[in-house]
């Protein structure tokens, strides 16, 4: 005869909580010199980049607030978001977010924590919350140790994105505020690793993916010629739509729309990866993943969060086109150049002019006529006419090529005449400097109405 | 199959007609598994036999498709996971490496409420053997120190089932004879351990039960005592003062078959022979009449290791 242990003698199955495993999960993340490392470069890097490059003599003119890193050091701060947003987030989502299902398959430790934890649901929502966690250990280090290294340079006015200045105290709280609105897309990228972890578990793959998903989405942002919704409909772009708090009004449009995206993109690819997390068989000792399951559970209904994602926005907002056009361009650039034209008078003649005194327009023209007046390229040629101050009807003019990026931004080079914006130093409060009206950096508003003018 | 029943005595483990299938692979085939309270029972069978999925069901990590589990009184299913009490491993030790070894016990005693995060890991880690090591990271263990480390984490539960595949792997003598005695006074203190092991004398050493798998069924389950009555006649090296002597007595002793002649050390001379335990009861008293000194009678294979290759070779011929 057998008799079995009541169940009233055994003892109920009690799961881990959520915020053991957090803790447990968190002690494992951090215990690897990789994140370690990763953490300290976050807190020390960007000082020290910011720092080195401020005291160079060239200048990463390319990436956005590059030029003015002599002038202020709100401008290093936001390089380095700059410089993140297009390369550094990605990475670090992916050594983070993309490794932390993986590590348990790479390691033969998922029966062990199943084992322990009780619960694949508890523990699907602990690494997912350790990650964040890391995540947010790096990111206010990012922020912080950038604007030290800035604050090293010089807190001084900084000129925003239609060349009007802001405060040191404006720049600051906006360059928080930027910060604040990259957190929407990190947690989509971050979602994003977690789904490839779960999805291609030991494969390197799943470490990768996130990495070059972003730098995919870049290339194809810059090099296809994507209708603006599109465009913002992936989750890189909010890495960038911060650009528009630096206008006067700020370019909230994308900016918001960015951040909704990317909170799309957030919760889908983590209801993915926990679905298919749920659906695991742990009784197969590794799982290496495969290119059939990472398209049929990863790639393709990510594929329908896009396009459901530009159908909302093209809906919601009318845009349609690539969101450039001559007319955004031509008021972009007037104003732009009224705000600038304004500061190179009071920094050269030390006289104060007022934009509208100015009355500054601007005509432009994309590949001499011969294409199609919208979008964007490197063909963009404007004139701007100005009134002259105190000099009855004259009028000013003065040509800049255009360097339009999709994403909205554009680089004023000026083409003549050589005393308005040709290369020549000036005596700015805080040392020599160049021209602001030489080359300076402009943004249009893609889900604006397109101009009729 | 041959089932021993497990008499008035109270089961940990209760497993009636369980059934799992990886997609066409049958890894498990109607298994019948009774465990009593406070012992040491051995699964044992050959490499894909179905072992580690038996094990596994038993620690939550898969679930049946057909038939029922009870562990501990509780019944295991889809919703229905493996209640405390219950701590072991398969497949190896789940261990992290970038932490020491006080590190991983640590983290996993945390999981049990901040109360537990240290309670206990002393204990373990000396009863384990592993207190001199415990500030090493685990990047840097031998496979029998990370065994060591895993039974460890295993005990920081207090488990009262405790499942435990392939615990001797990678452990030398001394590593083995500690863990032996860890796992025997789990016992005296009314755990039940299953274990398995492809060590048949690991099982002899430990096990008051086995239950022997092949292809995903049971062909035995009781007693090893059982399991040695059960098999077939036995290859016995026997050790004597006159070889000559002693092989003319075997060959004329009835049931004793001389299978070969060896002698493997210098000065003593030993034969094989092939007998069942009563053949070789009358043959042992001949050879002292006889005034032949026996100095060695032992198995060859073990009778486990006999049984073992009997019930699986029979097995697997009738598939």
């Amino acid at each position: 005869m057998t008799a079995t242990i009541t169940a009233s003698e055994a003892p109920a199955p009690s799961r881990v909580s959520v915020a053991r495993g957090y803790r447990f999960e968190l002690v494992k993340q951090l215990a690897q010199w990789r994140v370690r490392v990763l953490i300290l470069l976050c807190w020390i890097g960007p000082a020290l980049a910011v720092i080195a490059v401020s005291g160079q003599g060239t200048l990463p003119s390319d990436t956005l607030f590059g030029r003015e890193m002599h002038a202020t050091g709100w401008a290093g701060a936001l390089v380095v978001l700059s410089f993140a947003g297009s390369w550094f987030f990605p990475l670090l989502t992916s050594v983070v977010a993309g490794d932390v299902f993986s590590a348990e398959d790479r390691l033969g430790t998922w029966r062990h924590l199943l084992v322990a934890v009780r619960s694949p649901r508890r523990i699907f929502a602990a690494k997912a919350l350790a990650s964040l966690t890391v995540l947010l250990m790096c990111l206010p280090g990012l922020a912080a140790s950038g604007i030290v290294g800035g604050l090293v340079v010089g807190s001084r006015p900084l000129t925003g994105l239609d060349g009007h200045l802001l405060s040191p105290a404006d720049a600051a709280g906006k360059l928080l505020l930027a910060w604040a609105c990259v957190l929407a897309p990190i947690l989509a990228f971050a979602a994003i690793g977690l789904l490839a972890s779960v999805i291609f578990g030991r494969s390197p793959i799943g470490l990768l993916l996130p990495a070059f998903g972003g730098l995919g989405m870049q290339l194809a942002s810059q090099v296809l010629p994507m209708p603006v919704a599109v465009r913002l409909a992936l989750p890189s772009f909010a890495f960038l739509s911060w650009n528009g708090l630096f206008t006067s009004p700020p370019m909230l449009g994308p900016l918001l729309a960015g951040i909704a995206v990317s909170l799309a993109w957030a919760v889908a690819a983590t209801a993915l990866a926990y679905l298919i997390f749920m659906r695991r068989d742990f009784t197969s000792l590794a799982n290496d993943g495969s290119l059939r399951r990472a398209i049929t559970f990863g790639i393709l209904p990510l594929l329908g969060v896009w396009a459901v994602s530009a159908g909302v926005l093209a809906a919601a907002t009318g845009a349609t086109g690539s969101g450039i056009d001559a007319g955004k361009l031509q008021q972009s650039l007037a104003t732009s150049f009224a705000h600038i034209y304004r500061l190179q008078a009071q920094e050269l003649y030390h006289t104060s002019v007022t934009e509208a005194q100015l009355r500054a327009t601007a005509s432009c023209t994309n590949g001499e006529g011969l294409v199609a007046q919208d979008g964007p390229g490197n063909d963009w040629r404007c004139t701007v006419s100005w009134h002259l101050p105190g000099a009855g009807a004259a009028t000013g003019s003065a040509v800049y090529q255009l360097d339009v990026n999709p994403n909205g931004r554009y680089v004023a080079d000026g083409d003549g005449p050589n005393e308005v914006n040709g290369y020549f130093m000036l005596h700015a409060p805080y040392g020599d400097a160049p021209n602001p009206l030489w080359q300076f950096d402009g943004l249009v508003d893609l889900l604006a109405p397109p101009s009729k003018g | 199959m041959r089932t021993e029943g497990i008499a008035n005595t109270s089961c940990a483990v209760r497993a009636r007609g369980i059934t799992k299938s990886f997609g066409d692979v049958i890894a498990l085939d109607g298994v019948d598994l009774d465990v009593a309270a406070g012992q040491i029972h051995g699964v044992v069978g050959p490499n894909g036999a179905g072992k580690t999925t038996m094990l596994g069901l038993l620690l939550g990590l898969a679930v049946a498709d057909r038939g029922s589990l009870e562990v501990l009184g509780t019944p295991i299913g889809r919703g229905q996971p493996a209640p405390d009490g219950v701590s072991g491993f398969v497949d190896g030790p789940g261990l992290y490496p970038a932490l020491t070894a006080r590190g991983n016990l640590s983290a996993l005693a945390g999981l049990r409420g901040p109360g537990a995060r240290t309670a206990g890991i002393d204990e373990v880690l000396e009863q384990v053997g592993l207190t001199d090591v415990a500030g090493d990271r685990v990047r840097g263990f031998s496979l029998g120190m990370r065994q060591r480390l895993g039974l460890a984490a295993a005990l920081l539960t207090r488990p009262r089932l405790l499942v435990l595949d392939e615990p001797a792997n990678g452990l030398d003598p001394a590593g083995k004879k500690h863990v032996h005695g860890v796992l025997t006074q789990l016992a005296a203190d009314g755990a039940t351990v299953v274990l398995s092991s492809h060590r048949m004398d690991d099982l002899e050493a430990l096990c008051s039960e086995v239950t022997i798998i092949t292809t995903g069924r049971v062909v035995f389950s009781g007693p090893l005592g059982k399991l040695a009555d059960a098999s077939r006649e036995l290859d016995y090296r026997l050790l004597t003062s006159d070889r000559e002597a002693a092989r003319l007595l075997a060959a004329d002793t009835d049931g004793v078959r001389v299978i070969e002649e060896a002698g493997t050390r210098p000065g003593q001379e030993m034969i094989i022979v092939r007998a069942l335990l009563p053949a070789l009861d009358e043959l042992v008293p001949r050879l002292v009449h006889a005034g032949i000194a026996v100095r060695e009678l032992t198995p060859v294979v073990s009778p486990l290791e006999s049984a073992f290759l009997a019930l699986t070779e029979q097995q697997e011929s009738s598939r």
